[in-house]
Parts: structure tokens; C-alpha cells; sequence
């Protein structure tokens, strides 16, 4: 019941159980702040990932949630190798032959651009911003094709072709391939947005909240094609939203995430209904729901101040601060570690309680 | 392009009322218009009347007008980082507001500034008055904007999507604090906002807005248990909750919000409507009881619908 | 009881969704949008008459017969002053028929010097804004996609070239010009040196714009995308930075092309341009201001005509392909 997840265990070849897709192994990323006005130097470092572990299995959505500044896109990043992360591992275990020279389960943190390129194959992102995720002047056939283009996929026929279905497949009408992205509506831009993602057939995709800018109705409209989506194609998703009424409706587990770290794992339900984390609480404490009668009864925990700068986060504990049960001389000096504390539920509290949240 | 096509409504004194639609739906012109901050070439106010506390707002002089903005009725907005001008204090802007408005020497213009940190929480109010915008975070900010709204004691606070620039934590905060002070103050607010959740737990009356006009109005209990109109069902279909392990499809709305250009003929919702018959294409419904007392909605099938009874997962949008 | 109360406006219903549509190509749509910019349109047949003009009308108008048998449009020698029966140089005639733009102090035709003088003003400027563009671009557009060391280096140069006082050292290198008999002739005489010349001078603002673009479309999701793609650092930014960055680059560049042009009247104004007797618009607006003052506006006028128009000309191009080139210019699809 007290296991620690260890960070920086390097497993040989195999060593990842055949249902996980990846694992994330103690995973930080820093970024240097500099000064100077000739050649700059570097006077610190702000912490946006400190050392986080987890796993996503083959076929489930793991929800990441947080706040600005913790850190949950960044993860992400650094997971795609989009940013190069600090420390830390990330183990991938690739689901295609590749026709290449791969051991059947790879590390990502530190792997070469050769192998990185091959591996964008398997994993891929949709990003949260429609209208800049897009090339302005490209059209859409050529926004689709381009991963397939870049792994040297097919004839431009065959590509053509690969692109119209896959406008089908998300919702949109083929003729539109000659279109420009400010052609269409932030809903349609996220469905293209989501084709090209599905161009190289990924394992893996990072949803980085991609139904946040989008009015309620179209987001309901994209929640229900990702979901069709992974039904139909077997994917995983890594799902990053700061919106935790979506986060519920579309993932299996869930991660919690506060000033780079995370706070509480759980399966789905169990972090909803009976939260152990007094941040886990906080937070679903304040997501509005929108039932007139349930929100007079419920009860707020307002959490006091704001989220600490990321550059200078609180010593051991970083919740210690606004944490409503805070114990001195213990939150403050002794950092609690994630513990399993129920079967599939970890919190990293030195004082855990479960929560009746309605 | 009608950004707003003839929308009434009446509020009363201490009402809070929640304007609630997506984007381009015509909510924050109308509060725009209320302010009468919309300028030609931008826009321009065709016809209607705005009337607050007997007088139409739209026939008074431009000098008058300004003793009504900030002073009568205030307003705050989505974003607190470019509502405060970057160059000057805090203290600053709080005092030149409350001069504006009240005719106090410039040492109680301090204080009732000072004050009105405090009303908002803000902790040792004094002295962070001589701090600039970018001392103050995010959540801050948007209660220093609160403060200058309340610091003349408006008879109506328009909140313009006062916390979507904010986490969610720090929204629980706001709404806290502004349904403290207007509870306290009796002080009516028009809150408006994409966010049903946010208006459940704020508002005692909601008025959904679709393409420029009010589709549906009620009281939040009412609206919110038995929609009468089918977008604003749809809307409540397509949320997800906070408090349901649904694992089905949500029942999402079809389609996308029509241009203002070219707006669709008949009801505006028709081509996204589930229940669509032919008089929706013929003629535009008016607001009309719906069975409810309190309960208006714009729809022609508003009597005989009974959305409740409908077995959502049967007419699934796509 | 609220009063409420919702009126219909009027308007057609929206089908264009989902019909099929033609393929229309990235070029038609820059020709239709180039097409819309009237000022534009009006701007490049002006100059393209001016081009043809200059460079290939004008050297080609010559009369060999003596001076006072030649009539317009022959045009006279551009060296060489007018004379009258008694072998007198015919200084300072006001336009008429056979000379509509009048005489120079030195009895040189006015019409035959602007038309030559374009020849010289348009090279300086077009050879200028092409060293600009390409040496700004590549400059830039390495800085701003390679943060560190290369960037640091690289703007230190650009602000040691902008810190440079332009008119001083173009007098100067202006006037070693011809001196330095390493360099090849057509450099050292003539609009070609002006032009490298100005072309080394005036690259910075562009780098500093090109660099401050990429450093903006670098963080852009779309490129993050390419590279979550596995695009390669060219493919990123020959085919996803640089065509954003098209329309600062291109109406930066014309803003360089008319300023080349004025600077190079400038430098022949203060008698550091291009040696005479070759004309240029700013040397003759330089002998024209000279002769205006005791009443003889003629050179000073069509000279100065000449070049403001030329440089307002290629201004109203760059802002019309700066339109053309954006994609979310809407053009109705027929």
C-alpha cells in the first residue's frame, strides 16, 4: 500500500508489461533564465516539470489536468520530444515494424534524431488553438499530407486520396482540399487539425486541449469524434485540459498536476467522487456545475491566494501554502512522495483523507 | 451585419441575470450597447430604446453619459491584463474613477480607494494601492477591476466574462467574492458569460442568447430543469459535468452558429434544430409563454415540445 | 412579468456549405487579389513603362545627324548640349514643342536626361532592394531560428552595420569608389557601386524584422506541428516560416528600393553619386534646384516628378503584395 514509483529505473529491453504503451520515468524539464546584453548568461532556472512518473495503457485516455503554470503542457512537450527534457525518462513501446532497427520498447528522453523521426510515427499531438495551429497559407490537402509527406508516404495520388478519407473520417467533405484554414470554423479547423494527427496512423496522440477554444455545442461536436476515434482506431490518448467536466466525460484515469509535480493519480470515478488530495478537492470544489439546485447546496473550499511562481515554488510540499489542512513542521519540511494508497489511487500527501465531494 | 436583432428585456433593481450564449451570439454587444460604448464606424445603434431608472440612455447628451458609465453603471471585463493601464498605479486608477464620480478631495478619494481594495480582499489595501498592474496577478487584477466597478456604488455591474481568463480556482474565488458584494449591496449585475456552470451558481434569472436575438428566458431553476427552447436543451445536452460518469456520446448540437450576414430565414436555429417543421423556415418566432409561468421561450413549437420526455440518445446530433 | 419581444431580420439562407468546389490554385488567387488593389495595378504599368523606357527605348532613340537637324521624339545625345545656327549651346531653354522639357545650363536636352536618368536611378534601386532582401533575409531569418551563439553574433554585425552614419560613410566609400582599382569597372563608376554599396549599408532594419518574425512563427503551433510531424529544420522554415513572413520582407524591401533611389539622389545631389556626365535624378535635381532659383524650374520639376513618382510607384506595389500574398484576403469563389 506505501509503494514509492521510483524515478530514473532504467528497465532493459521488455521490461515494460505488454498493456502499457509508455512510461514516463521521473521526467523534468527546466527552463534557463537568462540575462545579459552581449552574450547571455544564465542566472536560473525555472523548474515547469519536476520529476513526474506515470504510465499510459494501450487504449485508455489518461487525463492530465491542472492549473496554469503546472506544468501539464510542457509534460506533454517533452514527451513528443517537442521541447528536450531536462532528466527523466520516457519509454515508448512501439506498436509498428518501422522497417528499422528498433528494440521493441525505446527511450524517447534521450533517443537520437534518426529514431526520433521514425517514432513521430507513432506518436502525434493535436494542439488547443485552431486558427495558430494551422499554416495560414497552406491548404488543407497540404496541412493533412505533411506527415506523410515528411515520412515519404505514397505518390502524390496516393496521398491525395489518403487525405480525402481522412476528411472523412473526421467529419469533413473531401472537396475541401483546396480550401484555406480561414475558410472554415474553429470547429471544422480542429477536425482538420485532428485528421492530420491521424495521417501516419499514431498509437499515441496528446490532446492538448483541443476543445477549449471551441463554443460549447461544437465542443461536444469534437468530444464525441475523439471518442469515436479511439473507439474505431484503438488510440490512446494523453489528454491535457484545464476543464475538468470534460476531463471526466472523456478519460479512463486521471492525473493531477500542481506546480510540476503531480499531486494524485486515480482511475476516473474514484478521483470524482472520493478525491484524496486536499488539492484534488480544492479544485473540483470550484469547477461550477451547471444545476442551480446542486450549486446552493455544495460546498466551496476557496482556496486562499494564488499558485506560486513556477520560478520559486514552496519547499517540500508545494500545496503547503494554500493547503487548508497544513501542518507545520512537517508539509513545509518533508516533501510527501506519491504513494499508492488504494489499489490504482496515488496521492503525494503526507495526510491524506478521502473526500465526499456531492 | 446585425450583431443584435431587436432584443428586450426589463432587469430589476438587484437582479442578477445571466446573459448566457457562444460566440457571436450578440451578449457582449448588448452590453456594449447598454454602455453606449459602440461608435460609428465600429457600429451603430439602428433603433429601440435602452431605459435605466427612467431615463433613455440612448437620447441622453455624451457628458451625461459618462456620469452614468463607471458612475450608475459599471463594467468589467474578460481580460484583466489590458483593462488596466499599465503606466500608472493602481491607486492611481481607483482614484481618478472615484473622482470622477464622487466629488471628494483627493485625500478621501484615497481612502474610499483603499477601502475598496479591502471590500475585494486584497490583503494590506494601503499600501498596494502605490503598486502598477504587473505587481498583481491575474486573479488580482480582476478584483482591482471589481473594486473600480464597485468603488462609486453602481446600481448595475455589467460582467463581461469576468473570470474565462482565469483558473478555475481562482474563478471560484471571483464569484465568491462578487456574489458577496452584490448580495451585500444589493447591487443588480448582468453577468455574461459562455459558461452555464458559471451562471447556475450566481444568477436568479438567465436569458440565452442565439445569433442576435433571445431564444429563451426564465428563472435559473426553471431553465436549467425544463429548457423549453431546443437550443438551449441542446446546449445543456452538449455539456459535460462535473458530477456524471457518462460514457455515451454527449448530445451535441449539429452543426455550426450561422454568419450575421446572411442569416438563415425563419427561426435562426432552424438549420440546427432537431425538431425542425416548415413554419421555422417561414416566419421568425416571437418570445411567448411556454406553459411556465416565468418561462419564455422563441420558439414555435415551445407548447407543444416537451423536451424533457425526449429520449436524448435517439435524435443524437452528429 | 418581463416584456420581451424578438424580431426577424431579413437575408437569404446560407447552402454554400458542402457544394463542390473548384480547384482554385494559390496563384490565381494572388492574380485576383493583386487584381483588387487598383493603386497597385495603376503603380506597375507605370513603372513598367518607366522600365521599358529607361532601359530599353531610351538607348535606342538616337540621332546622329547634327543637333539642330534632329526633331523630337528623336531624342539628343544625353552628353552633349544643343546648339543654334551660329554653333551657340542653346543654355537654359524653357520647354516647347521640339523640346518639351527644355534645356540644362549646359544646353543639354531635359527630356533625353530623365529618360537616361532613370536607367541609372532604377538600377541603384532594384539592385539595392535585391542585395537587401536576400542578404536581410538569410541574416535574419538564421538569427531568428537559431537562438544562441549564431543569433547573438549574428545582430551584434546588424547593429555595428545600423550604427553605422549612412550619408558619411556612403560619401566616403562613394568617393574611394573609383579609386579602388582592384574592383572591376562597372563597379567602380556608375549606379552598380552605388548599388552594392547602399545594398551593404541598408540590410539591417530587414534582418532585424525577418529575425523578430521568425522568433514569432518559430513558437507558433503550426510549426510545432511540422516538427511533431518530423519535418526537417529547411522544410520548417522554406515551407511553413518564410511564406508568413513574405509580406514584412517584401514591403520592407520596397520601402529600401525608394529609398535606395532618394539616397542615390542624395549622394549626386551633395556630388557623391554617380559621375557625371552620365545623368541621374538626384544629380539633376541637384543642377536644377542650382538654376531654379533664377527662374529655370524645368530640370528641378521633371526630374523630381520623376523620381517621386517612381518611388511612390513602387511603394503602392509593395502594399499591394502585401495584400495579394495573405491568404485570409477573401475572394469570392465563383
Amino acid at each position: 500500500m506505501t509503494d514509492v514509483i521510483q524515478p530514473a529505473t532504467i528497465p532493459g529491453v521488455g521490461d515494460l508489461p505488454s498493456d502499457v504503451l509508455i512510461r514516463v520515468d521521473g521526467l523534468v524539464k527546466e527552463f534557463p533564465i537568462k540575462r545579459g546584453v552581449f552574450f547571455k548568461k544564465q542566472i536560473g532556472a525555472v523548474q515547469a516539470v519536476s520529476g513526474i512518473s506515470f504510465e499510459i495503457k494501450s487504449g485508455e485516455t489518461l487525463g492530465l489536468v491542472g492549473e496554469s503554470g503546472s506544468g501539464k503542457s510542457t509534460a506533454a512537450r517533452c514527451i513528443l520530444r517537442l521541447l528536450e527534457p531536462t532528466a527523466g525518462n520516457v519509454y515508448f513501446q512501439k506498436t509498428q515494424d518501422h522497417g528499422a532497427d528498433l528494440p521493441p520498447i525505446v527511450e524517447i528522453a534521450h533517443a537520437d534524431k534518426q529514431t526520433m523521426r521514425i517514432l513521430r510515427e507513432e506518436m502525434q499531438i493535436v494542439f488547443q488553438d485552431p486558427f495558430a495551429s494551422l499554416n495560414p497559407r497552406m491548404t488543407v490537402a497540404s496541412i493533412v499530407s505533411e506527415p506523410l509527406i515528411v515520412h515519404g508516404v505514397g505518390s502524390a495520388e496516393e496521398r491525395l486520396e489518403k487525405v480525402k478519407d481522412l476528411l472523412r473520417v473526421v467529419g469533413l467533405s473531401p472537396e475541401h482540399t483546396n480550401r484555406y484554414p480561414h475558410e472554415f470554423s474553429g470547429g471544422q479547423r480542429q477536425r482538420i487539425g485532428i485528421a492530420r494527427a491521424l495521417a501516419l496512423n499514431p498509437a499515441l496522440i496528446v490532446l492538448d486541449e483541443p476543445v477549449s477554444a471551441l463554443d460549447v455545442s461544437i465542443q461536444a461536436q469534437v468530444l464525441n469524434l475523439l471518442a469515436d476515434l479511439q473507439d474505431e482506431l484503438g488510440l490512446t490518448y494523453l489528454f491535457i485540459a484545464h476543464d475538468l467536466s470534460v476531463v471526466r466525460h472523456i478519460s479512463d484515469r486521471v492525473a493531477v498536476m500542481y506546480l510540476g509535480k503531480l499531486v494524485e493519480v486515480a482511475d476516473r470515478d474514484d478521483m470524482y467522487e472520493r478525491p484524496m488530495h486536499p488539492y484534488s478537492h480544492a479544485l473540483l470544489s470550484a469547477v461550477p456545475i451547471p444545476d442551480p439546485e446542486l450549486e446552493l447546496k455544495r460546498k466551496r473550499i476557496l482556496l486562499e491566494g494564488d499558485i506560486p511562481s513556477p520560478a520559486n515554488p514552496p519547499a517540500a510540499c508545494r500545496f503547503h501554502t494554500r493547503c487548508p489542512k497544513f501542518v507545520e513542521g512537517h508539509c513545509d519540511t518533508e516533501e510527501p512522495m506519491l504513494r499508492e494508497l488504494e489499489p490504482g489511487h496515488w496521492a503525494a500527501c503526507h495526510y491524506p483523507e478521502v473526500q465526499q465531494l456531492f | 451585419m446585425r450583431a443584435v436583432d431587436g432584443v428586450s428585456f426589463d432587469m430589476m433593481a438587484g437582479e442578477r441575470r445571466g446573459v448566457v450564449g457562444e460566440s457571436g451570439s450578440g451578449k457582449s454587444v448588448t452590453a456594449m450597447s447598454i454602455m453606449r460604448l459602440i461608435e460609428p464606424p465600429a457600429g451603430e445603434i439602428v433603433t429601440g430604446t435602452i431605459e435605466f431608472q427612467g431615463q433613455n440612455l440612448l437620447a441622453l447628451p455624451e457628458d451625461d453619459m459618462q456620469d452614468v458609465r463607471g458612475g450608475r453603471i459599471a463594467m468589467i471585463f474578460q481580460d484583466p491584463m489590458t483593462s488596466l493601464n499599465p503606466v500608472y498605479t493602481v491607486g492611481d486608477q481607483l482614484i481618478e474613477t472615484i473622482m470622477l464620480h464622487q466629488h471628494v478631495s483627493k485625500h478621501d478619494a484615497r481612502r474610499i480607494a483603499a477601502d475598496a481594495l479591502g471590500d475585494v480582499q486584497i490583503p494590506e489595501p494601503m499600501a498596494r494601492l502605490d503598486d502598477y498592474p504587473h505587481q498583481f496577478s491575474g486573479g488580482m487584477r480582476q478584483r482591482v477591476m471589481i473594486a473600480m466597478g464597485l468603488s462609486c456604488n453602481p446600481d448595475l455591474l455589467i460582467a463581461d466574462e469576468p473570470t474565462t481568463a482565469l483558473d478555475v480556482t481562482t474563478q471560484a474565488q471571483i464569484m465568491d467574492l462578487m456574489l458577496k458584494l452584490a448580495e451585500d449591496r444589493g447591487t443588480a449585475v448582468m453577468l455574461i458569460t459562455h459558461d452555464l456552470g458559471v451562471v447556475a451558481g450566481f444568477c436568479d434569472t438567465i436569458q440565452v442568447m442565439y445569433a442576435g436575438g433571445i431564444v429563451e428566458y426564465g428563472n435559473a431553476t426553471d431553465l436549467f430543469g425544463n429548457p423549453q427552447h431546443p437550443y438551449t436543451w441542446g446546449l445543456l445536452g452538449s455539456m459535460t459535468r462535473l458530477d456524471e460518469s457518462h460514457t455515451e456520446r454527449l448530445h451535441s448540437v449539429r452543426g455550426a452558429p450561422p454568419s450575421l450576414i446572411n442569416p438563415p430565414l425563419g427561426c435562426r436555429f432552424n438549420p440546427r434544430c432537431d425538431f425542425v417543421q416548415d413554419i421555422c423556415h417561414d416566419s421568425y418566432p416571437a418570445l411567448r409563454e411556454s406553459g411556465r409561468e416565468s418561462q419564455i421561450a422563441a420558439c414555435h413549437l415551445a407548447t407543444e415540445l416537451d423536451l424533457n420526455t425526449i429520449d436524448v440518445t435517439g435524435v443524437v446530433g452528429s | 412579468m418581463t416584456d420581451l419581444l424578438n424580431r426577424p431580420g431579413d437575408g437569404a439562407s446560407d447552402d454554400a456549405e458542402g457544394l463542390a468546389v473548384e480547384p482554385i490554385t494559390q496563384w490565381d488567387l494572388f492574380i485576383a487579389r493583386l487584381r483588387r488593389h487598383r493603386l497597385a495595378m495603376i503603380s506597375s504599368i507605370f513603372l513598367f513603362v518607366v522600365i521599358i523606357i529607361s532601359f530599353v527605348v531610351g538607348p535606342l532613340l538616337k540621332c546622329d545627324k547634327g543637333a539642330t537637324e534632329c526633331e523630337f521624339p528623336q531624342l539628343w545625345d544625353h552628353t552633349q548640349g544643343l546648339k543654334d545656327d551660329d554653333d551657340r549651346l542653346l543654355v537654359n531653354i524653357a520647354p516647347r514643342g521640339s523640346i518639351p522639357f527644355g534645356t540644362d545650363e549646359l544646353g543639354r536636352d531635359v527630356l533625353t536626361r530623365v529618360v537616361r536618368g532613370g536607367q541609372a536611378s532604377l538600377t541603384v534601386g532594384i539592385v539595392t532592394g535585391l542585395l537587401v532582401a536576400s542578404l536581410g533575409t538569410v541574416v535574419g531569418a538564421l538569427a531568428g531560428y537559431y537562438p544562441g551563439v549564431v543569433d547573438q553574433a549574428l545582430m551584434r554585425f546588424t547593429d555595428l552595420i545600423l550604427g553605422l552614419p549612412l550619408l558619411p560613410v556612403a560619401i566616403v566609400v562613394g568617393r574611394l569608389l573609383p579609386e579602388l582599382t582592384f574592383l572591376p569597372d562597372w563597379m567602380q563608376s556608375g549606379p552598380w557601386g552605388i548599388a552594392f554599396l547602399l545594398g551593404f549599408l541598408l540590410w539591417g532594419s530587414l534582418a532585424r524584422i525577418v529575425r523578430a518574425e521568425f522568433l514569432s512563427l518559430r513558437e507558433k503551433e503550426f510549426v510545432e506541428a511540422a516538427r511533431a510531424a518530423g519535418a526537417s529544420d529547411r522544410r520548417i522554415i522554406f515551407r511553413h516560416i518564410l511564406p508568413n513572413a513574405m509580406s514584412p520582407i517584401i514591403v520592407q524591401t520596397t520601402l529600401i528600393i525608394g529609398a535606395a533611389i532618394i539616397i542615390e539622389a542624395a549622394l549626386s545631389f551633395l556630388g557623391f553619386g554617380v559621375r557625371p556626365p552620365t545623368p541621374t535624378w538626384g544629380g539633376m535635381a541637384a543642377s536644377g534646384a542650382g538654376v531654379a532659383v533664377r527662374g529655370f524650374w524645368w530640370e528641378l520639376v521633371f526630374s523630381a516628378s520623376a523620381l517621386v513618382m517612381t518611388v511612390l510607384a513602387v511603394n503602392f506595389i509593395g502594399d499591394g503584395l502585401r495584400d495579394a500574398l495573405d491568404p485570409t484576403q477573401t475572394i469570392e469563389r465563383k
